[in-house]
């Protein structure tokens, strides 16, 4: 068993660092006042190579593997979390098209995205009525001469304003349940195309979530992504790779919240010594740590069970909604070794604290993910 | 043009240095490519590329003499775009700058480069010596310190500019030359290779190896060699007798008033 990374996933690490630390961190708190979108910062990540990190070369990827993704999102989330969630889900898409998707739909979106020439993708699943239950969505397409039409509204889209291409889920038979939904890629700013709203976020304020409404988009034959009905399949799918990139995203925050909270326990002192010196923080610290190590051994070897072709969808689950909760509680316990500076935005930890809170919800929530797991377990213990 | 860069690994200078039994303790260290010699490394891409068109126009080969984990360092140089590394095998302890340099002379007279680019010291020892001695092995033209430099002549000289006491310095010296690198070097314009427009404004720093990069450098060619393959010998003549961290300083004080300020400064600092 080997627990170090290789010298390409090491180099890549330093990469995302220097790139996250010198770039990104310096801006972060403005980011998150003004809720600028970093679209400068985003095209520079496009040309290091980390909108694709395991997307194939011939697409402008550089096939580095899930575990090359998961470090990666860890950097970034470390300085900036908005930015992490732009190149998780932009990843996430150019994945998802580079192996359901025509050669032709490669070329044309996949190459868009890892280069650059698209700010980022959006993934268009959840609907107002259908977050948990995206099976319950009502968006429609209906066949029409030479495509399709899209109908419906689709909530929280993650930087759907943004978005060069975009994956909407759509019924493309209203009775055949879950193998009723299709996957489109559609293209932004396309003709009825509208950002209908845009959320006021507790945190991740860097990073847009809107409204979609689709009011008969018309799409061509060839804008379907994989086969009819197969669209439940490839969220699915899609989602089990994302939540290795969430769960690391929240490692990420995490682990800065850490690192933040060390240097203060140090430094601050009350009744005549650090504050590390008395017990009562140097357990938090040390609970935090282990929380963080233990969080950081199932989302690595839920990446590297990804790279090595073995079936990793239980193992994500448990890494995305350990991770997340644990990272929940390490942000809350760095406001608290914080004190009252903690609750400020003179220090990053409040932030920390309210970006890190959505990685229970998106991407399936903690709830869901014990659904999972438990799903596999009954399915193991009656094989 | 053909440039050598011989580059060393340092432990990471953002990170605390443990001392223990007065030696560093560098079990837990990680190692990063010294920082002046990155910015040798990004220098040489400069001159041997056409950074409008992203071609390549040269050969820059990077050289480390380090244990076997610093095959590392190497990659990461490769990943920023050099074509070819070299790694001399050997122990950090049994190494001085004046084996350094001899070493890197060996590896001169196999490569036979136009110019040898290196940082201008390491920032873990910081001797600020293997500049210096590998030019005066070779008997080569040297400049130091450099703050930029331009390719003049067809290739045949180089001009060179550090920045001095009195002002800016310029140095016009025939290639084959060794030159070691200041902090401005990488700064947008600090390089005139003649091939690259000169209004071409580089981002300030070292580039970031891409991903791209450093999967390309898994299969760039890298020679292992051994400090006998290369005919050198000898052991260090500099000897460490003992490491210790400096004094720590006396806490400041804040004054409330001029009066006050002289007052300390000439009663308890003695200054005046
Ligand atoms: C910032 C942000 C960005 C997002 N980005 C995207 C995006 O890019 N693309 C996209 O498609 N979606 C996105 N989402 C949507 C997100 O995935 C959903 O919010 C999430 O799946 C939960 O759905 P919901 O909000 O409708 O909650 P609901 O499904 O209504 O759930 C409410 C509560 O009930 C629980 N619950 C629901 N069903 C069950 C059950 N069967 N058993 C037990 N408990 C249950 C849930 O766990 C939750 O606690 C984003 C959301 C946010 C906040």
């Amino acid at each position: 068993m080997d627990f170090s990374l290789n010298d390409e996933q090491e180099l890549i690490r330093q990469t995302a660092r220097d790139f996250a630390q010198r770039e990104l961190a310096p801006k972060a708190a403005a980011r998150d006042l003004s809720g600028e979108f970093p679209v400068a910062e985003l095209k520079a990540l496009a040309e290091l190579g980390l909108m694709g990190v395991n997307v194939p070369e011939a697409f402008g990827g550089a096939e580095a593997g899930a575990m090359a993704f998961s470090v990666v999102m860890q950097e970034l989330a470390k300085a900036d979390a908005s930015v992490a969630v732009t190149v998780s889900v932009t990843n996430m898409v150019a994945e998802l098209i580079s192996a359901f998707g025509t050669e032709e739909q490669k070329k044309k979106h996949v190459s868009k995205l890892t280069s650059g020439e698209a700010v980022c993708g959006a993934f268009a699943l959840s609907e107002p009525q259908a977050g948990s239950d995206p099976a319950a969505m009502k968006t429609t397409a209906t066949k029409v001469d030479g495509g399709w039409k899209l109908k419906g509204n689709k909530q929280w889209i993650s930087h759907g304003d943004k978005a060069g291409v975009i994956v909407v889920w759509a019924l493309t038979n209203k009775d055949a349940g879950t193998r009723g939904i299709s996957a489109f890629l559609v293209e932004g700013g396309a003709p009825g195309l509208a950002v209908i709203s845009a959320e006021h976020k507790m945190g991740l304020r860097g990073s847009t979530t809107v409204q979609l409404g689709f009011d008969d988009v018309f799409v061509g034959e060839d804008a379907m992504l994989g086969t009819e009905g197969m669209g439940f399949r490839l969220a699915m799918a899609a989602l089990d790779g994302g939540r290795i990139g969430i769960s690391s995203q929240a490692l990420g925050v995490a682990a800065a919240a850490l690192e933040v909270s060390l240097a203060y326990a140090n430094e601050r002192e009350q009744f005549g010594q650090p504050i590390i010196r008395h017990q009562a923080i140097a357990n938090k610290l040390a609970d935090m740590a282990t929380k963080l190590e233990a969080s950081k051994l199932l989302t690595e070897r839920a990446a590297w069970m990804k790279d090595q072709k073995i079936p990793f969808s239980k193992e994500a689950s448990m890494a995305k909604v350990f991770t997340t909760e644990k990272a929940c509680e390490i942000c809350d316990e760095a406001i608290q070794i914080h004190g009252g500076n903690g609750y400020t935005q003179d220090f990053p930890l409040e932030r920390f604290y309210r970006d890190v809170r959505v990685t229970r919800i998106y991407e399936g929530t903690s709830e869901i993910q014990r659904i999972v797991i438990a799903r596999q377990l009954i399915k193991e213990a009656s094989n | 043009m053909k440039i050598l860069v011989p580059v060393k690994r340092v432990p990471d200078p953002e990170l605390k240095a443990n001392i223990k039994d007065g030696k560093l303790d560098l079990s837990g260290a990680q190692w990063v490519v010294n920082t002046f010699d990155e910015y040798a490394v990004e220098a040489a891409l400069r001159l041997t590329e056409n950074a409008d068109e992203g071609s390549r126009d040269g050969e820059v080969v990077v050289v480390t003499i380090g244990p076997d984990d610093a095959a590392v360092q190497l990659r990461s140089c490769l990943a920023m775009g050099a074509d070819r590394a070299i790694h001399v095998a050997s122990e950090d302890a049994n190494l001085d700058s004046l084996l350094v340099a001899k070493t890197l002379k060996a590896v001169y007279d196999e490569e036979k480069p136009d110019m040898v680019l290196l940082g201008k010291q390491a920032v873990d020892g910081d001797t600020n010596q293997v500049g210096q001695m590998l030019a005066a092995l070779l008997n080569l033209p040297q400049a130091t310190f450099a703050a930029s430099i331009e390719l003049a002549d067809d290739g045949k000289a180089c001009v060179v500019s550090r920045e001095v006491d009195a002002g800016v310095e310029f140095k016009k010296l025939p290639l084959p030359a060794v030159v070691t690198v200041d902090l401005r070097i990488v700064s947008p314009t600090s390089i005139t290779n003649g091939i690259t427009p000169e209004s071409h404004e580089y981002a300030d720093g070292p580039r970031y190896a891409s991903l791209k990069g450093i999967m390309k450098a898994k299969k760039k060619p890298m020679d292992n060699k051994t400090m006998a393959d290369l005919g050198v010998s000898g052991s260090p003549v500099v000897k460490e007798l003992e490491v210790t961290l400096p004094e720590a300083r006396a806490a400041g004080q804040i004054v409330e008033s001029v009066e006050e300020l002289v007052k300390k400064l000439s009663e308890e600092a003695k200054a005046l």
